[in-house]
């Protein structure tokens, strides 16, 4: 085997022809290992979009192929009083729970971050609300709202706090504050948890050595832990308001979109008009003016995980 | 952490714990005590003298018998679990095969197609599900379980995938590269050496998926319509309300078992689902 | 066994060009190391022979097979690497037992080579255990016995021995030079550290900026130094330099500065005549210095000031200022001198090296 090969001499050299290898090749792999992913991301997102798109400016309905009608539907939306009260409640219901679920999400982490018996099952046991399918869990809320037999009103009476019963859901300002209490109630267990990892990650020393330094916690509070824990909260956040816009199943079970459409969100208002009244095209066209928003909010969090990771 | 006097952990310690305990729990108790609790006193006005709304001294099994002799509660839970367990398999292998090509290999647009599945992994369902209802009738899987199992993976799987690139990154490449060089191929490095090592982040993407599938509501609304195909939030929805009667004992009930699967699945997990819960966030 | 034949090989990292043309003949049986500072491009080279770079331009030959397209897994080679890379989920066993069962050896030959393998290493009783059980020294050998129960045309390390402790290091040092004088397979061995190069190497390859800059044994390397850099690279305490002027004196020369007026010594006269008025370097290693006795001609030393002495017991090294330059010099333990004081130093002329001024190729006689 030995070939004492010195250069004076004409050598023999072997150039073998590669084994047929195709999964060797980097690229080749790569694609055979995306192949499933794209067939059915493709099939049931891609394709979906796009037959969103084309019902959106057709006039289609239930067993109707219906025809072009261009931007008609998207015309009718705009001067729709119900549409304009689903934006405005959507941005509402948005707004308000994502400010209320970081300010008690950062609180219960911040709570959590101590050390403290039960530590771990305290933390799991706060994860409950996250995880119970929220139909579910909605409908023990839903049943605490009841005008007649709620069990909230039973206790603010008994504490002297309202003197009369509450209809809770009868109401439209009082059903859109039981949609946000829900979805509050839901939301705060992700916000704590994802936020508590993100504390975890900051070295006590850092809060220590300003606290050597002479800094009050309030300060070190707001000097270190929260720039530090920014973005992880960013993220958070936007993840959260992503699936607060789009919220469907809090609203379902507890209103309806009721009374008289005033809690109604896009995906409600979409599922009535293209699944409850058949409207498909119309639905369509809801649903769809959600992703223009939705794409300016993923955009946002783009540029701003760029930003972080050039940091 | 330096500690103040006593009061001080009573006032910004335990008392706020404790509320928030009671605020995120309270409905699950609700739940339970709900469900054992018989009509007579269920309907009792809450002005009423004997209403004692916390505890009941005549439990019952009444409601969870109703579920299961009146209703196909018990279908619903294998539905369910069943569509679950396909859709969160099916995620898991697209996922890790290309999580494992999107963080591990070399090819061109491969940051674009990570971009792409980001974005996908963005997008909520209730965006898609009137043209999907429609594609899903056309193809001819309306009102079966694949209406299902093949829709829930479009959002499990970005999911899956940008959890398991965050864990195949973290694994240092020269394991593969001395796989590759002790004789193995590149699908053998990564089927023998690679997924195993990673399997901490397969269970975390797992038990994540399974939870989220057992969850989703719209599409189980949309695409399914006859009583023994439903899962069981769909069931419990429209099975025990008519028109404006809700039958709340066996609708807890309901709620409460329904809830058994998932919670057993976590508790089992519950550190890898809280790995997968912050991976998520992380990317 | 075999040999490996390195040709005008180039590595293109898109816009960068991490080795621009490497040529190096290993023969049979030969350990040869490659040293040279961070980022020269010893692991490009290195991973280019192991198939785990594409070569941009060149050949790679081992024996006589060019072996640019073969995938890794069909070279016949084994790997070491600096994080020994040991497949966690699997036992001391397994690990050691993968590249056999990947190339579908039976199970009692599996069992005889691992077994003898771990004899070898020492780790018999740990066979059983996980990576993360062992220490870094056993980890270590684990990977080496990977490495060798496939029996392997070559051997392929990448500074394996920088994630141990000193003593450890210096410890494993020598059982892999054993290892090899045992199995005499044909080695590459990347390392930074040139002590590590000089005590294991049959031949050193001195890199810098994807650039071979000298291939020779050991002493070779010492001695006679192709090149400045290379003969400031080895050697520890690393040479001394100063920048001078070579000069006509009389029928001699001299090399000077504003610190040093030395006489070249007569072997170097004829080469560095080309260089009269020309500026060079003046290379001198610590331990060609002593503390002048008088007896030398004053063309042979020069004047320091001692700025630290740094005791070692079986020497003195003494940190000095000469002029511009700083430099060191070994002495006798038993000399005593003090910061700033004034001392004479001479060197040994058979052993000064001078250095072109511009090329830095060395000058020889
Ligand atoms: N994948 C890559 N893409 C781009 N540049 C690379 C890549 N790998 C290495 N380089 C560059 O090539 C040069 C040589 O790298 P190499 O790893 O061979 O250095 P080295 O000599 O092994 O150094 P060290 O002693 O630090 O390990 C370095 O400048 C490095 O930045
Ligand atoms: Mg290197």
């Amino acid at each position: 085997m030995a070939v004492a090969a010195s250069t004076a001499t004409p050598e023999r050299v072997i150039v073998p022809k590669p084994k047929w290898r195709p999964l060797e090749s980097e690229r080749n792999l790569a694609w055979l290992l995306l192949l499933p992913t794209m067939v059915l991301l493709g099939l049931f997102i891609a394709y979906p979009f796009m037959r969103g798109l084309m019902l959106s400016v057709t006039d289609s309905r239930v067993g109707v192929p219906g025809e072009f009608v261009g931007l008609d539907n998207f015309r009718k939306l705009a001067v729709d009083p119900i549409f304009h009260a689903v934006v405005w409640n959507t941005c509402l219901y948005t707004l308000v729970t994502t400010i209320f679920k970081l300010a008690l999400g950062l609180w219960l982490a911040l709570l959590l971050n101590r050390t403290f018996k039960f530590k771990a099952f305290t933390r799991a046991f706060i994860l409950l609300p996250f995880i119970i399918p929220t139909v579910l869990s909605t409908f023990a809320w839903k049943w605490m709202f009841d005008p007649t037999f709620s069990v909230l009103n039973w206790m603010l009476y008994q504490t002297g706090m309202i003197r009369v019963a509450i209809n809770w859901l009868g109401d439209g300002d009082l059903a859109m504050l039981s949609i946000i209490i829900v979805n509050i109630w839901r939301g705060v267990p992700f916000f704590a948890i994802s936020l508590l990892a993100g504390l975890q990650t900051i070295s006590p020393d850092l809060n220590e050595a300003a606290a050597i330094d002479g800094a009050r916690p309030w300060q070190r509070f707001w000097h270190i832990t929260w720039p530090l824990l920014l973005p992880v909260t960013m993220v958070v956040v936007l993840f959260s308001v992503i699936q607060t816009f789009a919220d469907f199943q809090i609203v379902y079970v507890m209103t309806g979109g009721g009374p008289a459409n005033a809690t109604h969100l896009f995906a409600t208002y979409a599922y009535q008009l293209g699944v409850g009244t058949g409207l498909l095209s119309q639905g369509a066209a809801v649903s769809l003016a959600m992703f223009p928003i939705l794409l300016l909010i993923v955009i946002a969090q783009l540029l701003y995980i760029r930003r972080v990771e050039v940091r | 952490m330096i500690e103040g006097e006593a009061w001080r952990r009573w006032v910004y310690f335990r008392i706020p714990l404790a509320l928030f305990l009671i605020f995120l729990l309270f409905p699950f108790y609700w739940m339970v005590i709900t469900t054992f609790r018989p009509d007579g006193e269920l309907y009792r006005p809450w002005r009423a003298v004997n209403y004692t709304p916390f505890w009941t001294w005549n439990p019952t099994l009444d409601h969870i018998k109703y579920l299961f002799s009146e209703t196909m509660f018990a279908t619903w839970m294998w539905n369910t679990m069943f569509i679950a367990l396909a859709s969160t398999v099916i995620s898991l292998f697209c996922g890790v095969l290309a999580g494992y090509a999107l963080s591990r290999l070399n090819f061109p647009f491969a940051g674009s197609l990570g971009t792409g599945i980001f974005i996908t992994y963005l997008v909520p369902q209730t965006l898609l599900f009137i043209p999907l209802s429609e594609i899903i009738r056309n193809y001819k899987l309306g009102d079966t379980p694949w209406s299902l199992i093949l829709t829930y993976p479009t959002f499990l799987i970005p999911f899956c995938t940008w959890l398991m690139m965050g864990y195949f990154k973290a694994v240092p490449k020269e394991l593969e590269e001395c796989a590759r060089i002790d004789g193995a191929s590149r699908w053998q490095a990564m089927l023998y050496i690679i997924i195993p090592v990673a399997v901490p982040g397969i269970l975390s993407a797992g038990i994540f998926a399974f939870t989220l599938s057992w969850n989703e509501f719209i599409y189980a609304l949309v695409f399914l319509s006859s009583p023994e195909q439903k899962t069981v939030p769909v069931g419990v929805v429209s099975e025990l309300i008519r028109g404006d009667v809700f039958f709340w004992g066996p609708l807890m009930a309901g709620a409460l078992l329904g809830s058994i699967p998932v919670a057993i699945a976590y508790s089992f997990f519950v550190e890898h689902y809280v790995s997968g819960l912050t991976g998520s966030v992380k990317g | 066994m075999a040999t490996v034949s390195i040709r005008e090989v180039h590595k293109h990292y898109d816009d960068f060009h991490a080795v621009k043309g490497v040529s190096l003949e290993i023969k049979d049986h030969e350990f040869v190391v490659l040293v040279g500072p961070s980022g020269c491009g010893k692991t490009t080279t290195l991973r280019m022979v192991a198939g785990l770079e594409t070569i941009t331009e060149g050949r790679v030959l081992i024996g006589d097979t060019v072996v640019n397209e073969l995938p890794p897994m069909d070279r016949d080679i084994a790997m070491v690497f600096q994080n020994y890379a040991l497949y966690p989920h699997m036992s001391v066993y397994d690990n050691m037992a993968f590249g056999l069962k990947m190339r579908k050896f039976d199970k009692a030959e599996i069992k005889r080579r691992v077994d003898n393998a771990a004899d070898i290493l020492g780790i018999k009783d740990h066979l059983h255990r996980k990576p993360r059980q062992l220490s870094g020294g056993q980890r270590q050998r684990v990977a080496l016995g990977r490495a060798i129960v496939r029996n392997p045309q070559v051997f392929l390390f990448d500074e394996p021995l920088s994630n141990l402790d000193a003593k450890l290091r210096v410890q494993m040092r020598v059982e892999l030079k054993k290892l090899h004088q045992r199995l005499g397979t044909t080695a590459i061995y990347v390392t930074h550290d040139q002590v590590e190069a000089m005590t294991l190497g049959d031949r050193v390859v001195v890199m810098k900026d994807g650039l071979i800059q000298q291939v020779g044994e050991p002493l070779d390397l010492y001695n006679t130094p192709a090149n400045k850099y290379v003969a400031g690279f080895i050697g520890s305490p690393a040479m001394n330099f100063a920048d001078v002027i070579i000069a006509q004196n009389g029928s001699g020369l001299v090399a000077a500065n504003n610190a040093i007026k030395i006489g070249v010594p007569e072997h170097l006269t004829a080469p560095l005549g080309a260089h009269v008025g020309m500026p060079a370097t003046f290379g001198i290693r610590p331990e060609d210095l002593r503390i002048a006795d008088g007896s030398e001609p004053s063309t042979q030393t020069f004047e320091a000031v001692v700025e630290v002495a740094e005791q070692l017991g079986s020497e003195i090294l003494l940190d000095v200022s000469c002029g511009p330059n700083s430099m060191v010099a070994s002495v006798d333990p038993t000399v005593r001198v003090k910061p700033g004081e004034k001392i004479r130093l001479a060197f040994n002329p058979k052993r000064a090296h001078f250095f072109d001024g511009t090329t830095e190729a060395a000058v020889r006689g």
